[in-house]
């Protein structure tokens, strides 16, 4: 997989998220604290930091975050035991894991414990904001949406049906299934991993990858024949259907 | 031989004062036995002719009376035959015989006597000991009748001192075995106890020792021996593991460090950016080697086993074999699945789904040939034997016999696999799934290409 700075993918002028949130950061290593802080600070968001747990409990139950990034293991108390806390309390504010235990098993416990996502240390830092920002949007969504619609292609959730610029196009169901997950995130960078993760349910490295075949598959049909392409490659981090 | 207080604790010694408190016994009964044999039977035989004497005296007196005996009584006193004879009248005066007086040992009316005999030869008196039978007879005369029994008595001596000796030498013998036997036991049980702690010291070529002659220690020392052989076996396993280990991470780490040392000195920008693009792409495949070395311990290790579901197997083969068919067909290719419903298998999905993937990204990689340059991938999900079995069968060149068992080992890469990109701990993760999950990975020949078979227990479900 190939990684890149955050500011590469804004100099290319994509993937820039304009609605700004409030991030909690609750991690325990200055050094790793400081990187990520600086990341989001640069991608347009507002961060707060928590060197320890039980700070990090006490400024998350004050319930102004948008999002909280809270590592597994952390000095007073530990990650899982401030989501659990959190959850009990009522607060539903999304939660990304950071964990440097990478076992299914963990990443089970941490989804277990009242967490959104979790994120295996060590990241890099395009896998993250997508996430965050993935996040933040699950947040926002409207549920009851029955299509989805990006420029001129639109996905109809009821009866499947995916047409551009009126014209039918026929999927495959994982096609669909790749085509609904972007379009949900439209004018949001996915990463390959989000996709194996949310599409396929996978959480392993198929070593080749696989991703990318599948999305040129779909591109081969949904941009095939249009003037302009609307399933965008962000080099070095990910997928973009575009919105606009 | 100097005497070790060591013996007394040993097992052999306790059995050899059992078998020889065990021996006393017999020893002594059969001594007692010939005892009453031979000095006993004398005495008996004495006891008997006394008897039958009074018995006939009595009857005479009856017959004859006192004037009937008196005759046969002095003629058999004079006789030098050490008989002793007495009858005395109701005051204990001697009427006839060679005995002097009624001896004070006389109490009850009739029964045996044993007394001293003063018996004068020439000049010298001389102290015997006599047996005699004492009996009253009618008008309160007494009879005595007895035997000068001093040889019988020092025979009997003689016998008994014989057979003490016999006993107390079989003991010091039965003794002095035991001690030989479990001083010999316990010096071999000191060699194992040696060996068993050069080897604990590091010396791990150490053996016990084996005389040969097939006996229990023997058997001991080597079913100990195989036990060490395998443990070498392992041990030596685990070292060329850990070595393959920290070679095949220190190659990338040393290509990483000299790649930002040159483009630290380039000092140009261009450098820079490309040595750190590197580096990280370097650092993700580094990442990854280490994640497949984890999963393959923490899979060999056995510890999530309490995560294992019961699913149905059909589905992550088709699951798998969807996520990589677009790559066969890319590549011109061909990938062919055929799965039956009802595998049903206890497994963790995520683990069985990246085992069966690694297999279908090598049959990939390696299932092509320069004749045969487009893969044609053929997956099969069944039941066989009571095991559910799935196949990912290539044409590719196969691995051969003699390296099939090679390849499941950590970071062993074929040299005709080299030029491809990959970390050689593929199908070792498989294996250690299939070691989780209580089955087992088979490489097979597929004539031509390879043929990996992953069989797994079918699981009953409780219905």
């Amino acid at each position: 997989m190939q990684i890149s700075h955050p500011r590469e993918t804004e100099s290319q002028g994509i993937g820039r998220n304009l609605d700004s949130m409030r991030i909690l950061v609750i991690e325990d290593d200055r050094d790793a604290a400081s990187w990520l802080i600086k990341g989001l600070t640069e991608s347009g968001h507002v961060t707060d930091h928590a060197a320890n747990g039980e700070d990090g409990l006490a400024m998350a139950q004050e319930n102004l975050h948008d999002i909280l990034i809270v590592d597994r293991m952390l000095p007073k108390m530990d990650g899982l035991s401030i989501i659990r806390t959190l959850r009990s309390k009522g607060i539903t504010t999304p939660v990304l894991i950071l964990s440097a235990l990478s076992d299914v098993d963990e990443r089970v416990k941490g989804l277990r414990a009242g967490g959104d996502d979790y994120l295996a240390k060590p990241y890099a830092f395009s896998e993250l904001l997508a996430r965050v920002e993935g996040l933040g949007r699950r947040n926002s969504q409207e549920p009851l949406e029955t299509k989805l619609k990006a420029v001129d292609l639109e996905i109809d959730l009821l009866t499947r049906a995916v047409t551009r610029a009126g014209q039918n196009i026929p999927l495959q169901p994982r096609e669909f299934k790749l085509l609904e997950y972007l379009m949900r995130n439209a004018g949001h960078i996915v990463t390959r991993t989000m996709l194996l993760e949310n599409v396929w349910d996978y959480h392993f490295d198929p070593q080749t990858n696989v991703i990318d075949v599948h999305v040129s598959r779909l591109r081969s049909k949904i941009d095939k024949g249009f003037d302009e392409p609307l399933l965008q490659t962000v080099r070095g981090a990910g997928y973009m259907i575009r919105a606009v | 031989m100097q005497f070790n207080p060591k013996i007394l604790k040993t097992s052999t010694f306790r059995l050899a004062a059992i078998y020889l408190l065990v021996f006393a016994i017999s020893v002594g009964s059969i001594l007692a036995y010939v005892f009453w044999n031979t000095a006993g039977l004398l005495e008996r035989q004495t006891d008997a002719t006394i008897r039958a004497e009074v018995q006939a005296l009595a009857d005479q007196y009856r017959l004859l009376g006192l004037r009937g005996i008196v005759d046969t009584v002095q003629r058999r006193s004079a006789e030098r035959g050490g008989g002793v004879y007495l009858i005395a009248d109701a005051n204990g005066k001697r009427v006839v015989g060679n005995l002097e007086s009624v001896p004070p040992q006389v109490i009850d009316e009739t029964g045996w006597i044993d007394f001293p005999l003063d018996i004068q030869i020439g000049q010298n008196k001389q102290r015997r000991s006599a047996r005699a039978f004492h009996t009253d007879l009618k008008d309160n005369y007494e009879l005595i009748v007895g035997r000068d029994v001093q040889e019988l008595r020092q025979f009997g001596d003689i016998i008994r001192r014989t057979l003490y000796w016999a006993l107390g030498i079989a003991l010091v013998l039965g003794l002095g075995g035991g001690l030989l036997t479990s001083r010999n036991f316990l010096r071999r049980v000191d060699a194992i106890t040696d060996a068993s702690r050069a080897i604990m010291g590091g010396n791990l070529s150490s053996r016990m020792p084996v005389l040969g002659t097939g006996d229990e220690l023997d058997k001991l020392s080597r079913s100990l021996n195989e036990m060490l052989d395998q443990i070498e076996r392992l041990m030596t396993g685990m070292k060329e593991v850990s070595s393959n280990v920290a070679h095949d991470l220190k190659t990338p780490l040393t290509r990483l460090r000299a790649r930002v040392e040159s483009a630290l000195r380039s000092n140009s920008k261009t450098e820079y950016r490309a040595a750190l693009d590197k580096t990280i792409e370097e650092s993700d495949r580094l990442l990854q080697t280490f994640n497949a070395l984890l999963s393959i311990a923490r899979a060999e290790s056995g510890q999530s086993r309490e995560m294992l579901q019961a699913i149905d197997a059909q589905e992550i083969v088709e699951g798998v074999a969807e996520l990589y068919e677009p790559i066969a067909e890319e590549e011109g290719g061909t990938l062919d699945v055929k799965a039956v419903a009802g595998l049903n298998v206890l497994a963790d999905r995520q683990l069985l789904s990246q085992a069966l993937s690694n297999l279908v990204d090598n049959a990939l990689k390696y299932g092509v040939t320069g004749e045969n340059p487009k893969p044609h991938i053929e997956i099969e999900g069944k039941l066989e034997e009571g095991n559910v079995v799935i196949l990912v069968a290539d044409k590719g060149a196969g691995i051969p016999a003699e390296d099939r068992a090679r390849v499941l080992d950590r970071f062993v890469r074929l040299d005709s696999s080299r030029s491809k990109p990959g970390n050689g701990l593929g199908l070792s993760l498989v294996a250690g799934v299939m070691k989780l999950h209580g089955g087992a990975l088979l490489l097979e020949d597929n004539a031509p290409g390879l043929r990996a078979k992953l069989v797994l227990p079918l699981h009953q479900s409780q219905s």
